[in-house]
């Protein structure tokens, strides 16, 4: 066991897939020279040279394409956006192309190729910088979507994703790049598609995914001291979806609230709150809720963000709602 | 490559009228002090998220604006605060929308890169890079619609030349001869990358060439130079309909935002290329033509205005959560 970083995780399996595939490569805005906006790829220039590690120009669709293009006849890029509100301009890209190619060629042609990049809120960035994209991608079949929350799932799913023969989007957080944990040594590809309960509990469970599983899990602590015992979920994949996992802990605790960024409307909330009640229906003692952003762009003003954004007490108060609910 | 594009110019320049000059000088000054005072508040923690400066490219905000009428728009990058003021906003709106009040502009929504003013046509700053340049020949449209006779100046930084946004931006003005100037601001870096990176050649003046459009490429240290060659262009849209594609040569002074660290360069280049200040330049040129005690003057006027602008930053009040929807939808919400 290592104490790693988030960035360091993400580093780490890049690295190593690097090291056993010749096939794969890192593509991005900064990610040579500069070392990474964030420093994800900090130091892979210099071991892997400019043929692996490719600073590319302004020009997402470009890039993107054309790592659709060489997934198509047998590389495995994996392509960076220096975050995901940027992915926009590429999204027919990944929408029409990488989503596509296999459906539309009769199963002939696989798209082999990793996006990933920092997603939703970071700090005061404003309404065009701080977009959920999870959201807008899990909609689209034949794409599998990825949000880990811990250093060591970062690191088993990124080797997962590289070896996956499918279009894999890695949603990570800005706000997490620095965020310590255990990773095991020799940490094999972890299977893409299992949700983890972080936290057992017995009054509520809490569905989450990303930056939210911290702030979940906290939440959770603190109502431990109120006597509420929260189970949380963290999904680490959101397509696919492990409905198994989420149905197992609210046959247990009755009460299901959904937390994470971004708007509501038809977002990852609502997907789960369908299958939850069509599966679990006779189970449940409260409404499922939703905790997300609310329905409007990100203000920059940053007590506005903070009342915008899924935080704490909003996730506490709904809580206690479902909890209470049914009870005298 | 060719340093000296074919468009037409005038070989030797009148020089400016003394007051024009100064007032020149004067919209640099306050775009430089008001942006070293936005960089001291972030560093306090009263400014957040992206903070991109204008430190050493004010030449060309205020040279370009300089040739355009009160009507004409203004489109621009994240890189906004200069231009807003050169536009024509107060300092007091800009410096309150990087502290996010309601006094602000954008009523503290937008931020640093987001200043938009519809009192001076200024058609805000975009986060996205390369997405404004369709938008910018869309107000162009519209004037020739409208028959109505205002230019769009269109600004973009180098990075921006590789993005699909700047080619079919320029490819349809171009095709229906839109009333627009595009002026790239190349200060040599996108982020951490130099041009030599980023591009297959190294004047992007030259993309003109494809789109058949007029092009032109300058240096921005005399603002006074900036506003001439702008102003050619800017007749040629407005008197021909024709766009223009324009390459200003320029350099920031510091990193691309409050969080880089400029590593990628040596401070000896820097170094060197402040000695061709472009503010500097412009007021050894006033103080010649009108004397170091009016400069003086000049120069106190500003630091008053700017420290107006902070103080009225600092004491305005917070927007509340009741802006939120009905900026969000012109009428009901809809949920
Ligand atoms: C489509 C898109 N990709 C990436 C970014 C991140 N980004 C913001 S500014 C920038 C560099 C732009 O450089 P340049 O166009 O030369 O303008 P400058 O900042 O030098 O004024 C990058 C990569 C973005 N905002 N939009």
């Amino acid at each position: 066991m290592r104490t790693l970083r988030y960035r360091e995780a993400l580093r780490e399996a890049m690295i190593e897939e690097m090291e056993r595939d010749d096939r794969v490569f890192l593509m991005g805005e900064e990610v040579g020279h500069y070392q990474g906006a964030y420093k994800v790829s900090e130091g892979m220039l210099e071991k892997f040279g400019e043929r692996r590690v490719i600073d590319t120009p302004i020009a997402e669709s470009g890039f993107a394409g054309i790592g659709v293009g060489a997934a198509m006849v047998g590389l495995r890029p994996i392509i960076e956006f220096m975050t995901w509100n940027f992915s926009a301009v590429a999204f027919d890209q990944i929408l029409n192309s990488a989503a596509k190619i296999r459906q539309m060629s009769g199963g002939q042609f696989s798209c082999p190729i990793v996006f990933r990049g920092p997603n939703a809120s970071a700090k005061q960035v404003g309404s065009q910088h701080s977009h959920a994209m999870e959201h807008f991608y899990a909609h689209v079949p034949g794409l599998k979507v990825l949000a880990p929350s811990f250093p060591a799932d970062v690191k088993g799913l990124m080797k997962a994703a590289i070896r996956d023969d499918n279009p894999v989007l890695f949603m990570e957080s800005e706000t997490l790049y620095s965020v310590k944990g255990e990773v095991p040594d020799n940490l094999e590809p972890m299977e893409i598609g299992k949700a983890n309960v972080v936290r057992e509990g017995t009054d509520c469970t809490i569905v989450t995914y990303s930056r939210m599983t911290h702030v979940s899990l906290e939440v959770a602590e603190e109502l431990a001291k109120e006597g509420i015992s929260v189970e949380v979920v963290d999904l680490r994949s959101l397509r696919p979806l492990d409905e198994e996992t989420v149905i197992r802990s609210v046959k247990k605790t009755h009460r299901c609230v959904v937390v994470h960024e971004g708007w509501p409307y038809g977002g990852v909330g609502a997907e789960v709150s369908d299958r939850v009640q069509r599966l679990a229906f006779d189970y449940l003692d409260a409404p499922i809720l939703r905790v997300t952003n609310l329905d409007v762009p990100m203000p920059y003003n940053a007590k506005l963000e903070q009342h915008v954004m899924p935080n704490k007490e909003r996730v506490l108060a709904t809580v206690k709602r479902a909890v209470s609910r049914g009870r005298s | 490559m060719s340093e000296s594009p074919p468009s037409p110019r005038p070989s030797v320049l009148p020089p400016p009228a003394p007051e024009h000059l100064a007032e020149l000088y004067r919209q640099m000054f306050v775009i430089r002090r008001c942006e070293e005072e936005a960089a001291r508040a972030y560093a306090q923690g009263k400014i957040g998220g992206f903070l991109h400066l204008y430190i050493g490219q004010e030449a060309v905000a205020v040279g370009a604006c300089a040739a355009l009428q009160p009507d004409d728009y203004v489109v621009t990058t994240y890189r906004d605060h200069g231009m807003a003021i050169a536009k024509g906003m107060s300092s007091k709106a800009m410096m309150a929308e990087l502290y996010g009040k309601k006094t602000g502009c954008s009523k503290g929504l937008g931020g640093s890169m987001h200043m938009f003013d519809a009192a001076t046509n200024m058609l805000g700053g975009y986060g996205i890079v390369g997405a404004h340049i369709p938008l910018a020949a869309g107000a162009a449209f519209a004037s020739k619609y409208r028959n109505d006779g205002r230019v769009t100046l269109c600004f973009y930084g180098e990075g921006a030349v590789s993005i699909g946004g700047f080619h079919e931006g320029v490819s349809l003005a171009a095709l229906w001869k839109l009333p627009i100037v595009f002026i790239c601001e190349n200060n040599e870096y996108s982020m951490g990358t130099p041009l030599s990176r980023s591009m297959s050649v190294e004047d992007t003046s030259l993309k003109a060439l494809g789109y058949g459009v007029e092009r032109d490429r300058f240096f921005a240290d005399d603002v006074n130079l900036v506003e001439h060659r702008i102003a050619a262009a800017v007749k040629r849209a407005r008197e021909e309909s024709q766009p223009t594609v324009i390459e200003v040569r320029t350099y920031r002074f510091r990193g691309h935002s409050m969080s880089d660290p400029a590593k990628y360069r040596t401070s000896n280049e820097v170094e060197e290329q402040k000695r061709r200040d472009p503010l500097l330049l412009a007021r050894r040129e006033l103080v010649d033509a009108l004397g170091e005690e009016r400069v003086k003057a000049i120069d106190a006027e500003v630091e008053a205005e700017v420290a107006d602008a902070v103080k009225f930053a600092e004491e305005s009040p917070e927007p509340d959560a009741s802006v939120l929807e009905p900026t969000t939808y012109d009428g009901p919400f809809a949920a």
